[in-house]
């Protein structure tokens, strides 16, 4: 398929079909190289499926999609090296330490003995965890929890990082250092794309979609978005959309 | 009257020689019908707060009453007064939307049917699925049927503990709209959250952090009194402008906020376009604070004063 060499994400007519169900109904976007890129929907949208589908994860029923060069039906595990992944729910071991975690999901990223070393090192002390590595990732307070596993999602030095509902229950401080880590990622080429439930951060993103019953209903800059649906907020932007959902969540 | 009163309540978790302090001594008191939240991220005591509030959970030190009762002495009668919504949903996931509020009512000795008018609008939307198993519900159902739950026993106070989170905008906003209608009912409601966004539907809120109430009062009060003046400002390189604006001296705080960055600045620092134009600034205007604004001024004061 056709792909701009600026391009990190494609879709075009992405479909997943469960049974007669339609998740995900034909979404065609691009994302481009360093962009953050807002993928926004209320529960049952088919954020997740779209999401799975484009990490690798999920086959599609039809459409097409590549990430990151590769294409999703052929070389899901092409993807799955050149992506890195964070969730609120899901992203570190509760019960291994920090250093533990980071030298883990190194290795399963295929880093070297001497590149992992050189990494716990450089991470720990970044993060100002060079004290609390052997202290066990359970007994971090949920912000260093959060600044951990983005950093970690971002080891391998991925192409794209999938960052679903990141900073859920943090406090505002801490979200806002959360989203300069974001900022400086992006800038040093990194493509960024985020599912939220905080309306004012779509603000932070370049770009955001919003998916109402699998379909995308609206895609562009915050700013154009808030022109076009007249609204002072991103919050009245996505009630506007959301209310015309006819799919009941699941 | 008073309907819920705390003195002093602390409340320190141990385990083996490490120790955490979900609260420090906290005192507050909420009146009857009055639609209270404790707004604060994740570990910041507002749980903790509540199961001792339910009397799920004893203090450390203080003094506690809920409906005029006593959190120590008269823990039965409380609880057949006050309905409460657990952060994690407990429901019975294997059973239906309607056994389980069947569940719920013959524990408390009533039925569903003499208490439908308090929950007729709710269940409304419900209904749909009552066969359905609790557990295949969507998040913001479930929050649904578990506040109908608290519910069925007509308590005179409901604790609430984060039942908007992981939910998405739409499902928050008709759930607020649920507590509003329960509110003018005259049912006392402790609320907590951690979305800064939903302060303003209280009638007073808390701003909790690290086991401290920051600040209480209403949010309005908590808007007007805020001390400083809050600029909210543009440029081109939104990044390299922040970082610029961290080194200004004449820059208390700032931060991102939405496709703007917020300055807090002193009552003698200028606000005119010219001053601020040297740091890359494309657009100012001065603006009202709001929650968010108040929650980070509280939490910068107490990190520079430690």
């Amino acid at each position: 398929m056709n792909q701009q060499a600026s391009d990190a994400i494609v879709a075009r007519s992405l479909s997943k079909r469960f049974g007669d169900f339609t998740a995900v109904d034909r979404i065609t976007f691009s994302v481009k190289k360093g962009e953050i890129f807002g993928f926004l929907g209320a529960n049952g949208a088919g954020k997740t499926t779209a999401m799975r589908m484009l990490c690798g994860l999920s086959k599609p029923s039809s459409g097409e999609a590549s990430v990151a060069g590769y294409d999703v039906y052929t070389q899901p595990e092409k993807i799955k090296q050149r992506i890195g992944y964070m969730s609120q729910k899901f992203s570190l071991y509760e019960d291994l330490t920090v250093e533990e975690n980071i030298r883990f999901y190194a290795g399963i990223y295929g880093l070297t003995l001497t590149d992992i070393r050189k990494k716990t090192t450089d991470l720990l002390k970044r993060l100002h965890l060079t004290d609390e590595r052997r202290n066990l990732v359970r007994e971090l307070p949920p912000g260093w929890k959060q600044k951990l596993a983005f950093s970690i999602a971002l080891i391998h030095r991925p192409d794209i990082v999938f960052l679903d509902e990141p900073t859920g229950g943090v406090d505002p401080l801490t979200r806002r250092e959360f989203w300069e880590m974001i900022y400086e990622a992006a800038r040093g080429g990194t493509t960024v794309f985020a599912t939220t439930h905080y309306m004012d951060e779509a603000e932070y993103c370049n770009r955001v979609s919003i998916m109402v019953d699998g379909h995308i209903a609206a895609m562009g800059t915050p700013a154009e978005l808030k022109q076009q649906y007249t609204a002072t907020g991103m919050n009245e932007v996505f009630l506007q959309l959301a209310r015309q959902a006819t799919r009941q969540a699941d | 009257m008073k309907s819920i009163t705390a003195e002093d309540i602390s409340k320190t978790y141990r385990r083996g020689k490490e120790s955490i302090t979900a609260l420090h001594p906290v005192s507050f008191s909420v009146d009857r019908g009055e639609l209270f939240g404790c707004i604060g991220p994740d570990g910041a005591g507002k749980t903790s707060l509540i199961r001792i509030l339910a009397t799920l959970l004893l203090p450390d030190s203080g003094k506690a009453t809920v409906d005029g009762l006593d959190i120590h002495r008269d823990l039965a009668a409380i609880r057949k007064r006050v309905g409460y919504m657990p952060g994690r949903f407990s429901l019975y996931q294997d059973l239906s939307v309607e056994e389980n509020l069947r569940f719920f009512a013959t524990i408390f000795n009533t039925t569903v049917e003499k208490n439908q008018h308090l929950i007729r609008d709710i269940y409304a939307q419900l209904a749909p699925f009552a066969h359905r198993p609790a557990g295949k519900l969507s998040g913001g159902m479930k929050q649904k049927l578990a506040l109908c739950c608290a519910l069925i026993h007509e308590p005179s106070v409901l604790f609430l503990d984060e039942p908007t989170t992981g939910v998405d905008a739409v499902s928050r906003k008709e759930f607020w709209e649920m507590l509003h209608t329960l509110r003018q009912r005259g049912i006392t409601i402790l609320v907590s959250t951690p979305y800064m966004d939903e302060a303003g539907r209280c009638d007073r809120v808390a701003l909790v952090q690290d086991g401290r109430f920051l600040r209480v009062d209403t949010p309005q009060g908590l808007t007007h009194q805020y001390p400083k003046r809050v600029l909210a400002v543009k440029g081109e390189d939104m990044y390299l402008l922040l970082q610029t604006l961290k080194q200004e001296a004449s820059v208390e705080i700032a931060y991102p906020f939405g496709e703007y960055h917020h300055v807090v600045i002193a009552d003698d620092v200028p606000m005119d376009g010219a001053y601020w134009q040297k740091f890359g600034v494309r657009e100012v205007q001065r603006i009202e604070p709001d929650i968010e604004d108040c929650f980070i001024l509280e939490m910068h004061q107490r990190q520079t004063n430690t």
